[in-house]
């Protein structure tokens, strides 16, 4: 026994395997409070394992198990099985539409029988970063090529545009995390700064009148030329680009932006958007809407926004100090929608206030600089993109959620990482920290 | 690698750090600077339980209750709850249609949401409570709950001690201070409105946890933050009951006020406005439609005319005229003025009752034959008081007197809107002649009590007192004195405390004026109103008015020589002072004094109390009421005959038979109506009030018209189908 001991934890990362138990406890204790009713004796309740904190302790066992299964393994099985499950995950979205089970609108699941659903974009992460890891470590690849970028880029993208179709959004978002991973590999910079530019003037388009941003824009192009006068002299291509750029951005704003929130997205999703930066969406400008009600259904039901306005009341209700573990009415009185899982940041806030929430997403950055150090370690290639992607995939899950419910972003379902109850999400992420902390064992070792 | 790549990993861990920062940020934001989170969870979260104390109970001056509290049942539901309820059944039990059901649920729904207990049927009667009880397994989210209510033990006393009503949205905004939310009950006149802070005593509230569907999860803070309710104070009045319900007897079939006022305190023992009405009509199940017809009805029963009637005193105001000349200075009670049956020094003749030389001698002589010629004289003394120069300085100064006396003043009453009735000013007449262009023969009259002089019963009332008290009063008032009284309680009934001397005249004058007044009782208009074992002091009055018949009036006190009850009676169109007024202002102070009435009286007192004296056009209007209310249930009966007849005509197939009978149906009804209709056009109003009556009769016969309309159209509706 003592000998195989030794052998597990040989080389295994002890800290974020404590930041993992941390993250487990804390996220069991924040369903408790979500579940919790005065007057019933919670002691019973959770020996009778038939509440979500009783279950969620189950998952937390059942990955504990993983999670050692893992550590056992052998490094060389990841490398040897990376494309091949990768195949098999996309196989298994496929499969999801002729086989799948709708759940809440989307049909991603496939029932296993038992009670149980599995979500195939949900594993498919694991998959993906192992696929990618696998592809960037190959041993005649030059990143810096175009090829090379695109099929990387494809590896990621496919899952994602797969789990789009089966109305997954926030999933299908996740995957956009690689390319944080694929950056630290050497994909231009460009791509990156003209992404959250893209962002950036998207959400100014929400958020500010046409007009007046139309105007914003032609006046930083003009500075721009008048600033660049002598270069422009020199070398015409350069006005060329400024107003290409200008002439872009403000299609975008006029056209695009407007063209993608009324014929793309569904009426729900560009409401939820719009709530997101406190305004209103008028749907019978939406394509769906006007279809639905020219084909005669029942008008669509008009979502408001219930969920990110109590979110925020059970944040905002914490203050500096919180109101105490188990003293908060928003969490007693279920006034937050899905608050065991998607909003169960809110939990925390209510009962823990600011203190609570800074020392918990402390504990978050604290983690992912760890998995930065950790994949900076590494020798291979492979367990370095691995980690970049783990670290991406979780950074990309925090962000999202905690924006989500402090209404910085709009809704769209994704789990808060080892916090939110559910066992597949739970499992992903022991699954994905737990490969990582396999290969940093082996991190003398070069994998390919 | 490149180290190229290296220096990426510090941009990774930048933009991580960036996007933790700009959360904190929010973070901040939200839950330090943001206070209105806090509040919004509180509103989200707490439910304040309202408990309602039981209201203090009124107590007349032996100690007698006059209003008590029992519990009332109300129908609750819940409408979220009520999936799977009887419904039929339901609607059988409290006598409604389905129809009816479905709207009370939608408006519940509507106002107080579907999660929320509201009532679906208040004030259940007991045989009603009854039933319901037995049935209640049958409707799921219906519960019956008790509430405290009124009862009226001796069914009097109604407009004094008012009402309590649900409070309504004009009323919230009047007292938004307060603390009243919708669906309490608050006194909305008499005692009840007045003493409204001191009966209602204070609620409590419990603060509850509840969900997002309002379902109680539990106390807040262990009740840490809960108040207890406590009970509305007692108040207790010096309202004698038996007498209060002896002058309503009196009083009633008549249209009239009676008022019965201790001069020693200035506590009101009987006040009786009439028509009246039982208090127990606005408790129950039947509140509301008892409360419009009172509204609608033309002789106003709500109305209290103790307080808020304008009469011209007439004779009654002679006592008060001299007084004020005595204490002018301007005659001694052995002033005479030679009459020979009329007054004419001032072009106008002014009629006396009397021919005969001598009977205005003296003061004392002129009150007891109540002489028509001396008090007139007696009044432009006053106005033409050498003393002031001109006649309208003369008048400003009679005036201050009658406003000292309380005439053309509010008293202050204890009750909500008294009338200061009138004593004109200046002005009126300024207005009416011209500046300085009358004098005391253009206003002769108001020395006998006429011309645009009018007062309320309870300032006549008050006046007696004061004469009874050779002058002084205290302001009337019902209640003496408040359980547990408390600071507030002792500066709002402080100005009934307080004794206010009107006038210093030496006790000769007042004695004169007694005996004058003695003397109306022995050998004077009142001389065959006699109280037995009780010497009295009275003043007849037969005032002219512009609504037709003479009101018929009466002021007295009694006894003569230690005063413990003053009284004013008015009958409105009922012609001399003594015939009417007179005896039920005796009554009353024989049940006072007396404690009971002598029994061979007892005979006297049903004949008054049968006596009808309404005048006809107010009972022309309850005939046409009643014609209308013919006509409507008649219209109903046939609509309802029709209803049947439709739905036989759905069961038996020979249809041509039926459909012809239906609008044949019709027909008929619209001939009895025309019939009954055109009678109502003939009674034209004589009272000015009933001008705004036969508006409100339009309407009515608008409605009606509407209702055969609609009528058509429904059994149109029904034999197309």
């Amino acid at each position: 026994m003592s000998t195989r001991n030794s052998f597990v934890s040989k080389g295994v990362d002890w800290t974020i395997v404590t930041l993992y138990a941390i993250l487990v406890v804390i996220g069991i204790l924040c369903i408790f409070m979500v579940e919790y009713r005065t007057g019933t004796n919670w002691l019973q309740l959770f020996l009778g394992g038939k509440t979500n904190y009783s279950k969620q302790l189950i998952f937390a066992g059942a990955c504990t198990l993983i999670a050692t299964f893992i550590l056992l393994a052998d490094s060389k099985l990841f490398t040897a099985f990376a494309n091949l499950t990768y195949v098999f995950g996309i196989l298994l979205m496929l499969a999801t539409f002729v086989i799948g089970k709708d759940i809440k609108g989307s049909r991603s699941w496939i029932a296993l029988g038992g009670g149980f659903n599995l979500q195939p974009a949900e594993l498919c992460k694991i998959f993906t970063a192992l696929a990618l890891a696998k592809y960037m470590s190959m041993q005649n690849l030059d990143f810096t090529k175009k090829r090379s970028q695109l099929i990387a880029v494809g590896i990621v993208l496919l899952p994602a545009v797969l789990a789009r179709l089966q109305h997954e959004t926030g999933l299908a978002l996740v995957y956009l995390s690689f390319f944080i991973a694929m950056y630290r590999e050497g994909l231009p910079a460009e791509i990156l700064v003209i992404g959250i530019s893209f962002g950036a003037l998207v959400v100014a388009t929400l958020t500010v009148d046409p007009n007046t941003l139309a105007i914003a824009l032609t006046l930083i192009a003009a500075i721009l030329i008048y600033i660049l006068r002598r270069q422009i002299k020199r070398n015409s291509r350069l006005l060329m680009i400024i107003v290409a750029t200008w002439a872009i951005c403000v299609g975008i704003q006029r056209f695009a932006v407007p063209y993608i929130f009324n014929n793309v997205f569904e009426c729900y999703q560009s409401q939820r958007i719009y709530s997101a930066v406190g305004k209103d969406y008028d749907c019978s400008q939406n394509k769906h809407n006007k279809s639905e009600i020219a084909a005669g259904a029942k008008a669509s039901f008009k979502p408001d926004d219930y969920n990110v306005r109590q979110s925020k009341i059970a944040i905002g209700s914490g203050g500096f100090k919180g109101r105490g573990f188990l003293k908060g009415t928003q969490t007693r009185g279920k006034y937050v929608p899905e608050q065991h899982t998607d909003f169960i940041f809110t939990s925390l806030g209510e009962a823990f206030g600011f203190v609570g929430c800074a020392t918990f997403l402390l504990i978050y950055l604290f983690l992912l600089f760890r998995i930065v150090n950790i994949a900076e370690r590494q020798r291979s290639t492979f367990s370095r993109v691995y980690a970049y992607s783990v670290a991406s995939i979780l950074f990309f899950h925090i962000t999202v959620n905690v924006c989500m419910t402090i209404g910085l972003f709009p809704i769209i379902g994704i789990a808060l990482p080892l916090i939110s109850y559910g066992g597949s999400s739970l499992l992903t992420f022991t699954i994905l920290i737990f490969i990582l902390l396999r290969l940093d064992a082996d991190r003398q070792m070069v994998l390919r | 690698m490149s180290v190229f790549n290296q220096s990426r990993s510090r941009v990774v861990q930048i933009i991580f750090l960036l996007i933790f920062g700009v959360i904190l940020i929010q973070l901040i934001n939200l839950q330090i600077f943001s206070s209105k989170y806090k509040l919004a969870a509180e509103n989200n979260a707490i439910y304040r339980k309202i408990i309602y104390p039981d209201r203090g109970i009124i107590f007349d001056r032996k100690k007698k209750a006059m209003l008590e509290n029992t519990i009332s049942y109300d129908l609750v539901v819940t409408p979220i709850e009520s999936r799977g309820t009887d419904t039929l059944a339901l609607c059988t039990l409290l006598n409604i249609d389905t129809v009816e059901y479905k709207r009370r649920m939608r408006e519940i729904i509507f106002k107080y949401t579907a999660v929320k207990p509201s009532v679906f049927e208040g004030l259940l009667t007991q045989e009603l409570y009854a039933k319901l009880y037995e049935n209640m397994y049958k409707f799921p989210g219906f519960n019956l709950t008790d509430r405290s209510v009124r009862t009226y033990p001796f069914n009097t006393g109604a407009q004094v001690l008012g009402y309590i009503a649900e409070v309504d949205t004009s009323f919230l905004r009047r007292h938004k201070e307060e603390g009243y939310e919708m669906g309490d009950y608050a006194g909305m006149n008499g005692l009840e409105r007045t003493y409204e802070k001191v009966l209602m005593g204070e609620r409590g509230i419990k603060r509850f946890i509840r969900d997002n569907k309002s379902r109680i999860q539990g106390s807040y803070e262990n009740g840490m933050f809960d108040t207890s309710a406590v009970a509305g104070r007692n108040l207790y009045t010096s309202v004698d009951v038996e007498v209060q319900q002896l002058a309503e007897k009196l009083l009633a079939n008549k249209i009239g006020s009676a008022v019965a006022i201790n001069p020693k305190t200035g506590g009101i023992i009987a006040m009786v406005s009439s028509p009246n009405y039982n208090p127990n009509d606005l408790t129950g199940s039947a509140r509301r439609k008892n409360l419009g017809r009172m509204l609608l009805d033309t002789a106003r029963p709500m109305f209290n005319r103790a307080i808020k009637g304008q009469y011209p005193p007439g004779s009654t105001f002679k006592p008060l005229g001299a007084v004020i000349a005595l204490d002018e200075g301007l005659i001694t009670p052995n002033y005479g003025y030679p009459c020979y049956g009329s007054y004419s020094n001032c072009g106008v003749v002014v009629k006396c009752e009397h021919k005969n030389a001598g009977h205005a001698a003296s003061l004392r002589l002129a009150l007891a034959n109540s002489c028509n010629s001396y008090f007139s004289q007696v009044f432009r003394m006053a106005i033409d008081n050498p003393e002031y120069h001109n006649s309208t300085l003369g008048y400003l100064k009679w005036k201050e007197y009658m406003n000292k006396f309380g005439m053309g003043t509010t008293l202050d009453v204890d009750l909500p809107s008294e009338n200061k009735a009138s004593v004109p000013d200046t002005a009126v007449y300024n207005k009416a002649y011209g500046r300085n262009r009358w004098n005391s023969c253009t206003i002769l009259t108001l020395g006998i009590g006429q011309d645009k002089m009018t007062a309320t019963p309870m300032q006549l009332a008050n006046m007696m007192c004061i004469i009874a008290n050779k002058g002084y009063y205290y302001t009337p008032h019902f209640v003496d004195s408040i359980e547990h009284e408390q600071k507030d309680d002792t500066t709002y009934l402080a100005k009934y405390r307080k004794k206010h001397s009107v006038i210093h005249t030496s006790d000769t004058v007042f004695r004169a004026v007694h005996e004058g007044m003695h003397d109306v009782t022995v050998y004077g208009t009142a001389s065959a109103i006699k109280i037995p074992g009780v010497e009295y002091c009275a003043k007849t009055g037969t005032a002219q008015n512009p609504h037709g018949k003479n009101h018929s009036l009466f002021v007295c006190f009694a006894p003569k020589d230690n005063p413990k009850i003053a009284v004013a009676v008015i009958v409105e169109n009922a012609g001399f002072g003594a015939t009417w007024a007179g005896p039920i202002g005796a009554f009353i102070m024989e049940k006072y004094l007396n404690d009971t009435i002598a029994a061979d009286r007892l005979s006297e007192v049903e004949r008054i109390s049968k006596a009808d004296l309404i005048p006809d056009a107010i009972k022309n209007w309850y005939v046409k009421k009643e014609n209308q209310r013919q006509a409507k249930l008649i219209l109903e009966a046939e609509a309802a005959k029709a209803e049947l007849n439709a739905e036989a005509k759905q069961n038996i197939s020979d249809e041509e038979d039926n459909s012809e009978k239906l609008p044949l149906g019709t027909e008929k009804n619209k001939e009895q109506l025309e019939m009954i209709l055109p009678e109502n056009k003939i009674t034209k109003p004589l009272l000015p009030q009933n001008k705004k009556d036969s508006s409100k009769k339009k309407n009515t016969n608008t409605t009606t018209a509407l209702f055969i309309d609609e009528n058509k159209k429904w059994l149109a509706k029904k034999s197309k189908a």
